[in-house]
């Protein structure tokens, strides 16, 4: 069988809703985590239960959401709450089991920045701020991360922690979040453009799978660091005809995310 | 129209407020002009507040037609209202935890007053969301501060020394803690309420309650008034009691662009067509003098916008079911 062509965006989008299979309670994220999660929720996850910190438990949008604020999550969601009720006893209480962000800026130990690039006072780029990010990051029970990676964006440091992820290493990371009671374990998957990444021992990211058609040269190109990879490396499945039917037909016929 | 609570606020960490409870009964229905004339002064804190849902861009155009100025701005998410009156030299500072337009991109009129070090440079105080529901929170509840697992290992409490480190004084570790937000004037967009302002909220609640709550003066603006009656009908629908409502403004497409849950979506097309027009400081300074100078209330920018492009706003209609709340007499 010939495989349909397909964009790095959409084999994006499809390898992190992918990823959600299994997953019961997920807190959805502005952006490109949003389209990843309301396409799992018609493929590997139905039964997944969405959270939009606009107060929103168990959304089955009928339409791709414009917003996290988006009308279409409200009706025939399954509880609409205050945003106090949200923060305190749904995501602080524990209940979530994986939040979904995207970031400007990440780390090899998966720390992430959405508000500066620059110094805080004198920013070359004033990025939107955390939004529930901070707390997402501390508080859901594992973080996936889905972002496009170039040099600007998987950088050796990041300019601002908005989000903490494997701190300074796996070791630190393990020691703080025990100390300090947080419920959240750190992030576990980064699905870019280009790959698929998943954290080893010590906290640091490694390429784990290549998605089709790109190469490990590509990938070292596009990070501000010497990236490990754990061999064999394998591919990513393509996307679907059906995956990618849903995303153009349903989920983003304008291509905002996509293109 | 003067205020139901205490004029002078005590400091935040000893408030201690009382009501000066008029009638409760008493129709508290006025112009957005009165009401933002009387209740909205130069250099209050104001929210804003509707997360997406049931945002007051009439009562932001309304202050910006009045010339507030050296407003602080709260809000967890400026989006074009904000840009609009930080724009329009209403605004000293904002305090903030997400900034931008919502699926679209930046705000040009908050971004050019936040570079440089020019005297109009604005303030910014920037919490994450919950640091900000937590803060109105505190403040409505006349507490100190509101205590959160938030901020750890993050470098938000260096941008902003407000939030805190505290110990548990109960030994098990330690919390952050943000101070309580206490607004001057909180507006709130909503469904509907009676003229004594007791206010109905259906769909996102953002945390408007919260923000009501923790205000000295509210003022509600709604797409209907609504009987006494139809309020008490339902009472789980209530979120904002008219105890604390100093103003009831009635005002059909007032939150327009944004959304009100079962009356209008959002309108996208404006969010895409501000992005241009945000990015230069020319044509903001034309869009607010033809939409708000321009004009002299909501019913004249409704009428400009044109019926056409408000009805393709009008969703299907979803029910809720109906529930028994029994008679016991």
């Amino acid at each position: 069988m010939t495989e349909a062509a397909f964009s790095k965006n959409e084999m994006m989008i499809v390898a992190a809703a992918r990823e959600l299979a299994g997953q019961r309670v997920c807190f959805v994220g502005v952006g490109l985590p949003n389209i990843a999660v309301n396409l799992a929720q018609r493929t590997v996850a139905p039964d997944i239960e969405l959270v939009y910190e606009s107060g929103v438990f168990g959304a089955r949008p009928q339409r791709l959401p414009l917003s996290i604020g988006d009308p279409t999550i409200v009706t025939g969601a399954t509880a609409v709450t205050s945003m106090h009720e949200l923060f305190a006893f749904y995501l602080q209480g524990g209940l979530i089991d994986v939040g979904f962000l995207g970031a400007a800026q990440i780390d090899r130990y998966g720390n992430l920045n959405s508000t500066v690039i620059g110094a805080y006072d004198a920013p070359r780029t004033r990025l939107p701020g955390s939004g529930g990010a901070c707390e997402i990051a501390i508080n859901a029970r594992q973080v996936f991360v889905i972002m496009r990676q170039s040099v600007r964006s998987f950088v050796e440091r990041i300019d601002f922690r908005t989000s903490p992820g494997n701190l300074g290493g796996a070791e630190q990371s393990e020691r703080i979040r025990r100390e300090q009671g947080w419920l959240g374990r750190g992030p576990s998957v980064v699905v870019t453009d280009l790959a698929l990444w998943r954290f080893d021992d010590t906290g640091e990211m490694r390429v784990e799978s290549l998605h089709p058609g790109v190469t490990l040269d590509q990938v070292r190109e596009t990070v501000g660091w010497e990236p490990k990879d754990a061999p064999p490396l394998s591919t990513t499945p393509p996307p679907t005809a059906e995956e990618l039917r849903l995303i153009r037909e349903e989920l983003d016929p304008g291509g905002a995310y996509t293109s | 129209m003067p205020s139901r609570r205490a004029p002078a606020r005590a400091p935040a960490t000893t408030a201690r407020w009382t009501r000066n409870l008029g009638s409760m009964t008493a129709s508290r229905v006025a112009s957005m002009h009165d009401a933002i004339a009387e209740l909205v002064r130069d250099g209050d804190t104001v929210a804003i507040e509707g997360f997406t849902h049931l945002i007051s861009f009439a009562a932001g155009h309304e202050i910006i037609r009045q010339r507030r100025r050296d407003l602080t701005l709260a809000r967890m998410t400026p989006d074009l209202i904000y840009d609009q009156m930080v724009a329009a030299g209403c605004a000293r500072k904002l305090i903030f935890s997400w900034l931008g337009n919502p699926g679209v991109g930046g705000l040009g009129g908050i971004r050019r007053r936040t570079e440089g070090d020019g005297p109009d440079r604005l303030e910014l105080e920037e919490y994450s969301h919950f640091g900000m529901v937590g803060r109105y929170t505190a403040g409505a509840a006349n507490l100190p501060f509101y205590p959160l697992r938030s901020y750890f290992e993050t470098d938000l409490p260096k941008a902003n020394p407000l939030i805190r480190e505290i110990r548990s004084p109960y030994g098990d570790g330690t919390v952050y803690a943000v101070p309580p937000l206490r607004p001057d004037v909180t507006i709130v967009h909503a469904q509907r309420a009676d003229a004594a302002g007791n206010t109905q909220i259906w769909g996102l609640l953002g945390c408007q309650k919260e923000a009501a709550f923790a205000a000295e003066r509210v003022i509600v603006v709604v797409e209907e008034l609504v009987d006494e009656a139809v309020i008490r009908a339902d009472p789980n629908r209530t979120v904002i009691p008219g105890l604390i409502v100093d103003a009831v403004v009635v005002e059909p497409f007032g939150a327009h662009p944004s959304y009100v849950q079962g009356a209008y979506d959002r309108d996208n097309r404006f969010y895409l067509d501000w992005d241009p027009i945000t990015k230069d400081a020319a044509a903001l300074d034309a869009w607010l003098d033809e939409w708000v100078h321009g004009l002299d209330g909501r019913a004249a920018y409704v009428e400009k916008l044109g019926a056409e492009r408000l009805a393709a706003l009008r969703p299907a209609p979803a029910p809720s079911g109906i529930v028994d709340y029994g008679r016991y007499s």
